[in-house]
């Protein structure tokens, strides 16, 4: 069974492509069919190699697929091989699965668009470049996969091109994670001459014989590849692009957000795990920019007033624990906090995406209200999934993976107290900004009225999403020890003066709290958070907070605006001047020689006499 | 006589008489051929005033169809005024 691996990648993309060329001919049930049904078919390919997988386990704990050489130059030869292991196993689980719900949710979301077949197109790619770029066994490949995510997420989240801020959102992204993809092109590029081959396992190996721990290389090496995985991941210091790409439709949303594209930084730092081991400096910077991300983007998270943008700084914060976790060395902590968040993430963003199609496109939770009564199924599993995201002790998926990675942050080899009082903080702010949305949106008096109710094809991933975001911490075995063979186990050295059980409670009290303030603020004394605001102070920091900390700004100032007053100056390309030259002597001679040209006979001939007594006499008198 | 046709090439504007003109240039040239030959007693002088000879001839046939065919579509033989060519 682990034969057909090539088909999980190969199926989403032989259907973008047919739905890309002829799709747009065909009735929207037969592009649903395809668009939907290859994701599906791929996600149960994907559960067959799984089971096989487990099942028998391929000798090393890892099974390769060649299927073809790329290309042969000199030495250089990349491959187009599929490597399947603990890691992009539980990786390409999650992805098609999740993906497959995504699929079929959108299938009633965008029925009235007029570009249904395109968006499935998109939506196929983006999932086809996401599983190569996970089963990519050369670093090449990878990089293939990784620009295609790239593309699709600038296509899909400028899909509505119509209106001019989403394309300017969309090619924010694209430039804003294109500088991190320079940086990792570049780390490629030094991996390949001091390594002699971009073969990920073959490198790894190679690194770890011939770099010692926090040689030049191996240092410059993780920078850049930190640099690639922070431009996707939307982290510290090019997570910009991230809220304003809530500009797509909201299926795009949850998909960039829960399966693909943002948590491909994670999994990159993941594979290569071994050369950040080898570069302390690099690891403790990973930790710092997620530590960092997770407090900032949770702050921002508290002011914003449009809903999915809410849910854009929760992801950006989530991504920020797993940094940390990598960051510190616990590993397996951050790609179980994947797992979960690929559930509860996707959950939230769908269950937006119900409430926004039911309130005419309303974004703004200060406009909604009341919606409890309404919508009973949005609000069951948009609760759960807000319960998870927050950490509900016990029983939600997201309390096991987050107070992991918080315990993981002082007991692993690198943590340290100051990461783990960030995630705790963390813990605080997560809670507060979801439990504000959450009674923003479903209590209180009735805001906008329900246009519209979702059908079964939208109720039935949030409610199968919103069994997994509770089950999901059961998994926790079974995906650690998937991931044993691949990734180290954590293994807790420093004597803290907590234990894991304390740091757990201290996570749980602090959900606590959050919920109640939150539940003070935004629900029962809702002129109190008016008053906060009016305050000079926090109407500052509200501002603050809202615009991204300034970010924007900054950027706005530091490379827009130069780049802008630049491109005004050399207007008229200096580089140019030489050949406006060349072209205006052209035109002047031709100006001087028309004149001539006077169309009579005898002119010329005149001319011709003339011509050739100058030149006899020149002969003769020179 | 080189000299006189190449004035009455340029003075005249009738097409019939450009064309006499070059004529009488062409042979003012044959002329000084074969004046050349016999003085320096070479037969290569007139060998060439044979050739100007039957170059005449073809360019005078081609020249007087162009000039019928002119006549036809213009309705003039006035040099002047066939102009179409001006830049």
């Amino acid at each position: 069974m682990t034969s057909l691996l090539w088909l999980i990648p190969a199926l989403p993309f032989a259907s973008a492509l047919m739905l890309a060329l002829v799709g747009s001919r065909w009735s929207r049930r037969a592009a649903t069919a395809l668009g939907v049904g290859s994701i599906g078919l791929s996600a149960l390919i994907t559960i067959l190699v799984a089971v096989d997988f487990f099942t028998a386990p391929p000798s090393g704990g890892s099974y390769t697929q060649v299927l073809w050489t790329w290309i042969r130059v000199g030495g250089f030869q990349p491959e187009i091989g599929l490597y399947l292991d603990g890691l992009s196993l539980v990786m390409v689980l999650v992805v098609t699965f999740v993906g497959f719900l995504i699929h079929i949710y959108s299938a009633e979301f965008m029925i009235e668009d007029e570009g249904f077949s395109r968006f499935f197109a998109y939506m196929n790619l983006f999932v086809a470049s996401m599983l190569t770029l996970l089963l990519a066994n050369n670093l090449l490949l990878l990089y293939l996969g990784w620009e295609g995510v790239g593309l699709c997420s600038y296509l899909l989240i400028g899909f509505w091109y119509r209106d001019p801020a989403n394309g300017g959102a969309a090619r924010k992204a694209f430039i804003a994670t294109r500088v991190g993809d320079t940086a990792l092109s570049l780390g490629l590029f030094l991996l390949f001459t001091r390594l002699g081959t971009l073969h990920i396992q073959d490198l790894i190996q190679r690194a770890s014989e011939q770099w010692p721990s926090g040689s030049t290389y191996a240092v410059v090496a993780a920078f850049l590849l930190l640099g690639g995985a922070v431009g996707k991941s939307a982290q510290l210091p090019l997570q910009v692009w991230l809220p304003d790409a809530m500009a797509g439709p909201t299926p795009v949303s949850a998909l960039l957000h829960a399966a693909t594209m943002v948590t491909a930084g994670v999994y990159l730092i993941a594979r290569t795990h071994v050369l950040f081991a080898l570069a302390p400096s690099a690891q403790f910077a990973v930790a710092a920019i997620g530590a960092v991300t997770l407090l900032l983007a949770g702050f921002s998270a508290l002011t914003q007033h449009d809903i999915k943008r809410v849910l854009a700084y929760s992801t950006m914060s989530q991504i920020g624990y797993m940094f940390l976790a990598l960051g510190v060395g616990a590993w397996q902590a951050a790609m179980f906090h994947f797992v979960t968040h690929a559930f509860f993430k996707a959950l939230l963003f769908l269950g937006a995406g119900v409430i926004i199609n039911a309130l005419d496109d309303e974004h703004s939770i200060f406009k909604m209200g009341g919606l409890r009564k309404e919508m009973p199924v949005a609000f069951w599993t948009f609760l759960i999934a807000g319960c998870s995201l927050a950490g509900l002790p016990f029983i939600t998926a997201g309390f096991f993976s987050k107070d992991l990675i918080i315990w993981d942050a002082w007991s692993a080899p690198q943590g340290n107290p100051v990461f783990w009082l960030a995630g705790i903080a963390g813990a605080l702010l997560t809670s507060l900004y979801t439990f504000r949305t959450i009674f923003r949106v479903f209590f209180g008096p009735l805001g906008t009225p329900v246009s519209k109710r979702p059908g079964y094809a939208m109720t039935i991933p949030l409610l199968v999403l919103a069994f997994l975001s509770i089950v999901g911490g059961y998994l926790k075995q079974p995906v650690l020890s998937a991931l044993h063979s691949v990734l180290p186990a954590t293994i807790e050295t420093h004597a803290a003066i907590l234990t894991e059980g304390w740091s757990e409670a201290i996570a749980a009290i602090l959900f606590l709290i959050g919920l109640y303030f939150a539940y003070v603020f935004h629900l029962q004394k809702r002129r109190l958070a008016d008053t906060l605001v009016a305050n000079p102070v926090g109407g500052m920091l509200h501002q603050w907070w809202l615009a991204d900390w300034g970010f924007d700004w900054i950027y706005d100032k530091a490379f827009v605006q130069p780049f802008i007053w630049a491109a005004q100056v050399n207007k008229s390309d200096f580089v140019d001047a030489f050949y406006t030259g060349v072209a205006w002597i052209a035109e002047l001679s031709y100006r001087g020689l028309s004149r001539t040209e006077t169309g009579r006979v005898r002119w010329y001939a005149a001319a011709m006499a003339a011509g050739s007594v100058l030149f006899i006499a020149m002969v003769f008198f020179k | 006589m080189f000299s006189l046709g190449l004035v009455s090439l340029l003075v005249r504007r009738n097409l019939i008489f450009v064309l006499m003109s070059l004529e009488v240039m062409l042979n003012a040239a044959g002329l000084a051929f074969v004046v050349a030959g016999s003085r320096w007693h070479q037969a290569d002088g007139q060998v060439v005033f044979l050739f100007i000879l039957a170059m005449a001839a073809a360019e005078v046939s081609v020249g007087l169809a162009l000039v019928v065919q002119i006549y036809r579509r213009f309705k003039s033989l006035d040099v002047d005024e066939l102009s179409g060519m001006r830049g």
